[in-house]
């Protein structure tokens, strides 16, 4: 009994941070069609910075921000100063482009962390206030998962408020909908892009900030956070928060309870479904039936 | 033109001579590279079905024929024929299951089975002996000449590149390369013209797949080795990326696109300690300056410097 509440809140906490990385990846390739692969970089980026800013002294929320804010500059640049001139192209180059640059990037990026942080594994310090165990059912668990826990389904509200309660939301789903309408209609396209651009790096980079304590931060991280996003986007259904939402708790429970009992088949586990989801219903759970 | 390939066939035919065996074991390398992206471009450069897991298919031959040879004492010629016959099998298999999505759709079904064939060389370590790879691996000797030597296994793998490298011309310049190119631009004309868009995007796909198990067994007896890397998503990536900054949809791009990377991993490491970060910005300036590749690129300033 104690093992699978310990694991479901372990898969709790995988589920939140895939949801912090995969909820911008979800809404960049919605609105802006852009299959961002540089995005475990963002997350691993966002990471070294917190890492960085906690070596400094400030405090953990102060860090996460850093991580958040710097990454999301960074995607401000790439955004307006590369991904930009990819629009015009045509479509079967443009998809090409890319993956080429958003790989490209994603190569610099770790390449770049690797340089200015060194190869070493490193633990990102859980502060104070947030560590230390809980008991639940008479078993200890560490409180700050279930600080990420919190956290994440946080943002998960937040994005949701904004995404269905602000104008600029309306914006974003409209966007996401119909682009061509929505630009016929006079919305800011251009601007929308970069906020969206910068809003999906920053929750990657926060989730690198959030994850630090719980996954290290180690060169590879990139590598190994993509293929998960990708794996969430697609069972959940790009552009569809809800979708980010459902398909991040469903692989991290998945993930985690397939890494304990199948340990052989870990990926196996992770990976099957996806195929079965995407063989029966290609669009995902929640995806928009895309043209 | 015809004084150009004379020029590079003579170049190639050369490579054995030189010095040091190290430059000739890279261009072994390259070709073996080559091979590889040149089977996914029919995919993502004729058929317009980009795939993120085409490691899947080099992994297959190249576990198939290392198990054959050391585990299961098949000779080399029966434990190659073998492995081209299971991977070309897990080709058609996986293309039946990829084919179901579209592009975007494509992309990820090809990356979850490349995963799942990562995962099982990863963690089934009793099968594939796990992150250790399978070891103790030898060259065949094709009628009886040793491959041993750099020089030697750099012109056997010439050669089978050679072969493969027609094959695929061919392929691309028949009536039914026309085809696939047509299923890639137009497929709703092509229905409409009778073609069956499926069957010929699928046999595109087990047709590369197959010449990706080619490029895998010439990986097995080049390293004499294999392990998970082999299967994995940045093998994928990495071919990918080999395909696009040469040029999707031309015959030499994949070539001129696999040795621009491998030179810059193998060579230019040795002198620059950034150079992930240089091959990082060379894809970035590829973008930017010459988004269709390196040989359509280059080529196209050819001609307008022509006209100058």
């Amino acid at each position: 009994m104690g093992f699978w509440l310990i694991q479901s809140l372990n898969g709790l906490a995988l589920g939140g941070l895939l949801f912090l990385l995969s909820s911008g990846f979800s809404l960049i390739f919605g609105l802006m069609r852009v299959a961002n692969l540089t995005h475990g970089a963002y997350f691993m980026l966002g990471a070294y910075v917190g890492l960085s800013a906690l070596w400094m002294g400030v405090g953990f929320a102060a860090a996460a921000a850093a991580g958040a804010l710097s990454v999301a500059v960074a995607g401000g640049l790439v955004e307006r100063l590369i991904l930009r001139r990819l629009a015009a192209r045509p479509p079967a180059q443009r998809t090409l482009a890319q993956v080429l640059v958003t790989l490209g990037l994603a190569f610099i990026i770790a390449d770049g962390c690797l340089w200015l942080w060194g190869g070493d594994p490193m633990p990102l310090p859980v502060p104070p206030s947030l560590g230390g165990a809980v008991r639940v059912f008479g078993f200890a668990f560490p409180f700050y998962r279930l600080v990420v826990v919190g956290a994440s389904l946080l943002v998960a509200l937040g994005l949701w408020l904004g995404l269905e309660r602000t104008r600029v939301g309306a914006m974003i789903r409209a966007g996401v909908d119909d682009m061509e309408m929505a630009s016929g209609m006079g919305l800011p396209v251009s601007r929308l892009f970069t906020a969206v651009f910068c809003l999906g790096a920053a929750l990657a980079g926060m989730g690198g900030v959030l994850g630090g304590p719980i996954l290290s931060v180690y060169p590879g991280l990139d590598t190994d956070m993509l293929p998960l996003a990708l794996v969430v986007v697609i069972l959940g259904g790009i552009g569809s928060l809800l979708g980010a939402f459902a398909g991040s708790f469903i692989i991290g429970f998945v993930y985690t309870f397939g890494q304990t009992l199948l340990p052989d088949l870990a990926y196996v586990v992770l990976f099957l479904p996806m195929v079965l989801v995407l063989v029966l219903r290609p669009r995902g759970l929640f995806g928009a039936r895309t043209a | 033109m015809r004084g150009l390939a004379l020029v590079i066939g003579a170049a190639l035919l050369a490579v054995p001579f030189i010095p040091a065996p190290y430059y000739v074991n890279v261009a072994s390398q390259i070709l073996i590279a080559a091979i590889f992206a040149l089977s996914l471009n029919l995919l993502v450069g004729y058929a317009g079905l980009t795939s993120l897991g085409h490691a899947a298919y080099l992994g297959m031959a190249a576990y198939a024929v290392a198990w054959l040879t050391t585990r299961g004492g098949l000779g080399h010629l029966p434990a190659a024929g073998a492995a081209l016959a299971i991977t070309t099998a897990t080709a058609a298999l996986f293309g039946v299951l990829a084919l179901r999505g579209t592009a975007l759709g494509f992309l990820m079904i090809t990356l979850a089975l490349g995963q799942i064939l990562w995962g099982v060389a990863y963690r089934w370590v009793s099968l594939t002996g796990g992150d250790n790879g399978l070891t103790g691996l030898t060259r065949p000797r094709p009628f009886g000449l040793d491959l041993s030597s750099p020089g030697a296994f750099y012109l056997f793998t010439l050669a089978v590149a050679a072969v493969t490298f027609v094959m695929f011309a061919v392929y691309v310049r028949s009536p039914f390369g026309a085809a696939v190119q047509g299923a890639r631009d137009q497929p709703r004309r092509m229905r409409a013209l009778g073609h069956h868009v499926w069957l010929v995007r699928w046999v595109t796909f087990v047709f590369a797949g197959f010449g990706a198990g080619v490029a895998g067994l010439l990986f097995v007896y080049y390293n004499q080795f294999v392990g998970p890397q082999v299967v994995g998503l940045t093998t994928s990536a990495e071919v990918l990326l080999m395909v696009i900054s040469g040029g999707a949809g031309t015959l030499l791009g994949p070539v001129v696109g696999a040795a621009t990377v491998l030179l810059l991993k193998n060579v230019v490491s040795a002198y620059i300690t950034r150079w992930v970060m240089l091959l990082g910005a060379v894809f970035v300036l590829i973008v930017v300056f010459m988004p269709e590749g390196l040989v359509p690129g280059l080529s196209r300033v050819w001609r307008t410097r022509s006209t100058l």
